[in-house]
């Protein structure tokens, strides 16, 4: 870990500028993420400005009828919140399968959206790395690829998202609030939050430089039974191969996105007329284009399956 | 003492604290963190600097050049030790590869320097500041590419072949022939190898995490270049190590010479991306198994052959070790072949030989029953074998294979278990249940212990053994109060350090019988000194209450330990006993398993192990012991896997978010059963080792389970969803 200054910003406009005046400044939240990286050098800030004492942590009913969750609320307290628990059901699931207890009691909702791929080769710094370093190469095409995309991938890049939490966001078609350095405030909607590696894939999101995240909103409730399946070696504690989060009306329509398939949480609107028809024909859209390598083909089946079990499990 | 004829009656056989399932005496000192492991003993020597590893970025070439100017500019660096300046270094005879590489380097994270600061953060952040400039030379790094290049070796050790396996093989009317691979391992134990060294003038003092006080000490020497008796070593309690912490490793070294570089004691742990790279691994195998039987289930022709590779000078994974000795069969082939491979130094690791080897043959054993059509425990049971089936004239000293198979299938409910594949359905699992044998050997090595009985009464045990979480506090306490008639809390142990008498360290699962046995024959010399001291007939004396007595006298033994109190010393050893009966351990294995019809998440649902392994000295710890092994042969089966970057020769995933281990959720139900045995034949105690017994057999058992749940036979472990989706049916 190389040494770094430290502030507490005092709101979110200013700690918004305060990023884009400091080069090389990151926001810190819970940690969880980002101290492991800075410890392996592959985050190297000089300066953090720390937005825990933002009063970002509240989630709060919309005039709309939806819920804005603050950037700082916790994935422990917004799996547990009453609201989310039941007309967000599928946020709820999709974070306590996350990580542990104690991370997601740490975890924000930010970092979360934010948290960087799980690509074995990323977190090596002996290895070149595009995301890492860009220019320097992927380790990761012709080596292990076992748990990376299979789908929006590029030559520069087969690396996934490895959130659950922004998979249930994205079904669920959150919007992320920012404020910028200069104080203007926008709404990304999720689709257009998180990019696909391109040439570029140290670019992760379409946040512009010293862009804070102050809350993200879900819009109004959409019913539905809300199913999230997690497939993983282990019964826990992991990340996933595939994850899938559905939300099935009654008349068999609804929304599927995809989690550990991509750069970004996937989902493909088009490929939900064919819910009814069931889980082959959805998939067989979800996954046109796929470009699996030989270790980690198995995910296209395997979303398949998932996906009519979960169906299955939705409708009865 | 001598130990060459079979144990008779004897102080041990009273079972008054031996055998009982008594809390380990050193719970409390971990349970409230007091327990002093190596990173953390601020208090043994003031002043301490910390040492950060840094690890070759390449597997094999050549360090050109090291740039240390920026990594010295960092405040608070003290010095940094490299090859250059590092002096001449020997090579222990426990090390294949050397602990500090340069120019050379011979392995992925090999350690090539360390930097030494005021804080630990300083010496991290300076260790990312050191440029080296390389270059690559070509490695070897795929076994499965070298498999078939490998020529019979003194290295690889001699086959060995009884009757004509080959014309019986192709004669037998049932046959099985099939190829099966293990991946290489991390011990991933909790607590990351670290030492602290200090030096007073010539003499060195280590505090660290070893499981082989002696070995270490002599090996440390060795590489240092100074006498044995200048290197004192400490290692009282350990954070797990799983035959990772058997040797001395690159942590204890250079801990050595930062302290003597930076001229003021050195701490070093290696991080976590380290371990699996910078230290040993169990190695991957490939196994050709070849099984010839009659067709009533007889089999009259067992073949084993294992390929592994190691660096040059390494050794071979013994994964046919088990072969020679489990089953009958007239005709019998066993073989070895050892590659070189650039790949990190593989060694033991819990159970070596046997986990892999059994992971191999116990499913052959089940593939070869479902052929015959016979229950894979009966057939297991109908080609059991009372004598080494190499050596018809040499009976194993005790095997209940057979009980713990038949007591298994009785407590697990195994003929309730469906024959068929694919049959049985619980909501959204298909289940299956699998049966595997255990099967370890008991090795027995000489140990030393010294007691000391005090004017309070109070028996003090020095012993150079180890508790590497295993227990051994409380069993060696437990002999010792056994041996002079105490209660437990008037007997203290002190273990781990080089100052006390070797023993026979904590390995093979050795450790238990032979350093227990150690001090039964050092507490038979106190008694003898302590009855004399007394005024009393030493044959005659017994000891029992805190007092000594004989011919109707009776003493306090504060009264008969006179002022000074009385010290005795003496060691084990072993004659032929070993040679005449082979000595083992055995067990079985059930488990049952749930495969998720849709995803083909594999989730163990209840297992249980019986075991054979003589006296249990200890029922609550060697319980620990069993179910602990059972979870990590949890982890061989599903999730466990190295993987080799073919390409660069490492292994990529070398942290704890990538390298799975079982979690508590995949591990529900437990449970074990001791057979009551006693075996004369391995040592006074009577006993055998249990620790790496559980882990034997248990891969194979959960790969059985995972046949009979789906019908789909994987023969690469780990055994994950993706390679059985093709066999699923349709969802
Ligand atoms: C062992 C382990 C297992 C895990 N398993 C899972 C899992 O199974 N599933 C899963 O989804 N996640 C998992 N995680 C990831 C975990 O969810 C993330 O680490 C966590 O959500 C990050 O949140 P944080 O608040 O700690 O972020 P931090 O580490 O504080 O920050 C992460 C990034 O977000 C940026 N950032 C933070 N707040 C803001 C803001 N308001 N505006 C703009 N940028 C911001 C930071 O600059 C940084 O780049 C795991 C993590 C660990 C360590
Ligand atoms: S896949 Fe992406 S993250 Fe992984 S090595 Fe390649 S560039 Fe880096």
């Amino acid at each position: 870990m190389r040494s770094f200054t430290y502030e507490r910003a005092s709101s979110p406009a200013e700690a918004a500028a305060a990023a884009a005046r400091t080069s090389g400044a990151k926001f810190i939240a819970g940690g969880t993420n980002l101290l492991d990286l800075m410890k392996l050098e592959i985050e190297t800030p000089t300066h953090l400005i720390d937005v825990n004492g933002l009063a970002l942590d509240r989630i709060e009913a919309t005039p709309d009828g939806g819920l804005r969750v603050g950037a700082l609320a916790r994935n422990t307290d917004l799996a547990a919140d009453g609201r989310v628990r039941r007309d967000y059901a599928l946020l709820a699931r999709a974070l306590l399968a996350g990580a542990s207890g104690q991370l997601r009691n740490k975890a924000t909702t930010a970092g979360n959206l934010l948290q960087r791929t799980r690509c074995p080769y990323f977190y090596d710094t002996n290895q070149p790395c595009n995301k890492r370093e860009p220019g320097s190469g992927c380790s990761a095409i012709g080596g292990f690829t076992r748990q990376l995309a299979v789908i929006g991938t590029s030559g520069a890049c087969i690396a996934t998202h490895p959130s659950d939490m922004a998979v249930a966001m994205r079904a669920l078609d959150a919007t992320v609030e920012t404020v910028s350095p200069e104080g203007a405030t926008r709404a990304i909607p999720i689709a257009e939050f998180h990019r696909l590696p391109g040439d570029t894939p140290h670019v992760e999101t379409t946040l512009a430089p010293g862009e804070l995240i102050t809350a993200v909103t879900l819009p109004r409730p959409v019913g539905g039974t809300h199913v999230y399946r997690k497939v993983r070696d282990r019964a826990s504690y992991a990340f996933a191969l595939v994850s899938v989060a559905a939300i099935v009306q009654r008349d068999g329509s609804g929304r599927v996105a995809l989690g550990g398939v991509a750069h970004k949480p996937w989902r493909v609107e088009a490929a939900e007329a064919d819910m009814p028809r069931g889980a082959k024909a959805v998939t067989a859209g979800l996954l046109a284009g796929a470009q699996p390598t030989h270790e980690n083909a198995f995910k296209l089946p395997l979303v398949e399956r998932t996906l009519a079990a979960v169906l299955t499990e939705a409708r009865s | 003492m001598k130990f060459d004829t079979p144990a008779t009656t004897n102080p041990i056989d009273q079972l008054k604290v031996v055998g009982k399932p008594v809390d380990r005496i050193d719970g409390p000192l971990k349970t409230t963190g007091t327990a002093p492991y190596a990173y953390e003993r601020h208090d043994v020597v003031p002043n301490q600097a910390y040492g950060h590893v840094i690890g070759s970025a390449i597997a094999k070439g050549r360090i050109a050049s090291i740039d240390l100017t920026d990594a010295r500019r960092v405040p608070g660096v003290l010095a940094i030790v490299t090859a250059d300046n590092a002096g001449k270094l020997g090579k222990g005879d426990y090390n294949t590869a050397t602990l500090l590489g340069g120019p050379e380097v011979e392995h992925y994270h090999q350690a090539i320097a360390l930097v030494v600061a005021e804080s630990f953060e300083q010496a991290r952040a300076a260790a990312g500041l050191v440029r080296v400039d390389y270059v690559r030379a070509e490695g070897v790094f795929d076994l499965a590419a070298i498999k078939d290049g490998m020529e019979p070796s003194e290295a690889a050790g001699a086959d060995s072949e009884v009757g004509d396996f080959a014309g019986a093989f192709a004669s037998a009317p049932v046959q099985l022939d099939a190829t099966y691979t293990t991946p290489d391992q991390t011990h991933a134990m909790m607590e990351p190898p670290a030492s602290i060294a200090a030096w007073r003038g010539d003499r060195l003092i280590v505090w660290t995490s070893n499981q082989m006080i002696d070995w270490t000490v002599g090996d440390l020497a060795k590489t240092l270049g100074i006498p044995k008796d200048r290197v004192t070593l400490a290692s009282p309690f350990i954070g797990g190590g799983f035959g990772g912490k058997l040797f001395l490793r690159a942590d204890t070294v250079l801990a050595a010479l930062g302290a003597r570089a930076a001229g003021r004691p050195v701490k070093v742990a290696l991080t976590r991306p380290m371990v699996a790279n910078n230290t040993t691994h169990r190695p991957a195998t490939i196994q050709r198994i070849r099984i010839g039987a009659t067709p009533d289930g007889r089999i009259t022709a067992i073949g084993h052959e294992s390929w592994s590779g190691n660096l040059e000078g390494g050794k071979p994974e013994n994964a046919i070790q088990q072969t020679r000795l489990l089953y009958a069969g007239a005709n019998r082939l066993t073989g070895k072949r050892l590659g070189v491979l650039d790949l990190p130094e593989g060694n033991a690791m819990r159970a070596p030989g046997e986990t892999p080897g059994l992971m191999a043959l116990e499913i052959a054993m089940d593939e070869m029953a479902h052929k015959l059509g016979i229950d894979p425990v009966e057939f297991r049971i109908l080609n059991d074998t009372q004598v080494d089936p190499e050596k018809a004239n040499r009976p194993f000293s005790q095997r209940q294979l057979v009980e713990c198979l038949r007591l298994g299938a009785d407590k697990f409910g195994w003929n309730k278990r469906d024959r068929r594949t694919g049959q049985t359905r619980d909501g959204r699992w298909l289940v299956g249940q699998g049966v595997a044998a255990a099967f370890r050997n008991n090795q027995v090595t000489e140990s030393a212990a010294r007691v000391r009985l005090d004017n309070q009464g109070i028996v003090t045990v020095e012993t150079d053994m180890t508790d590497i979480g295993t227990g051994s506090y409380t069993i060696i306490a437990q002999t010792a109060a056994e041996m002079i008639g105490v209660t437990l809390d008037k007997v203290v142990v002190r273990l781990g350090d080089s100052n006390f008498p070797v023993s026979a360290g904590s390995g093979g699962q050795w450790g238990a019988n032979c350093s227990t046995a150690g001090v039964y024959a050092a507490c038979v010399k106190l008694r003898e000194a302590v009855a004399r001291n007394a005024g009393l007939n030493p044959v005659e004396a017994a000891f029992s209450d805190g007092r000594v007595s004989a011919a109707g006298r009776s003493v306090t033994l504060a009264e008969a330990a006179d002022g000074a109190g009385i010290v005795a010393e003496d060691v084990i050893e072993f004659g032929d006993l070993a040679k005449k009966y082979q000595q083992s351990t055995f067990g079985a294995h059930y488990v049952e398993v749930g495969v998720d019809v849709a995803t083909a998440e594999i989730r163990v649902r209840r297992m249980l192990a019986v075991c054979a392994a003589g006296r249990i000295l200890n029922p609550k710890s060697a319980r620990s012991q069993v179910i602990g092994a059972m979870t990590m042969g949890v982890g061989a089966a599903l999730m466990e896997d190295l993987v080799v970057d073919k390409r660069h020769g490492f292994f990529i995933n070398h942290d704890l978010a990538s390298y799975e281990v079982p979690v508590h959720a995949d591990i529900p139900s437990q449970e074990v059963i001791f057979l009551d045995e006693t075996d004369p034949i391995s040592s006074p105690m009577k006993a055998k080792g249990v620790g790496e017994l559980g882990l034997c057999g248990v891969g194979a058992a959960v790969a059985n389970a995972i046949h009979n749940a789906t019908g789909v036979r994987v023969r690469d472990y780990p055994v994950t969803l993706d390679k059985l989706l093709a066999g699923m049916p349709e969802v």
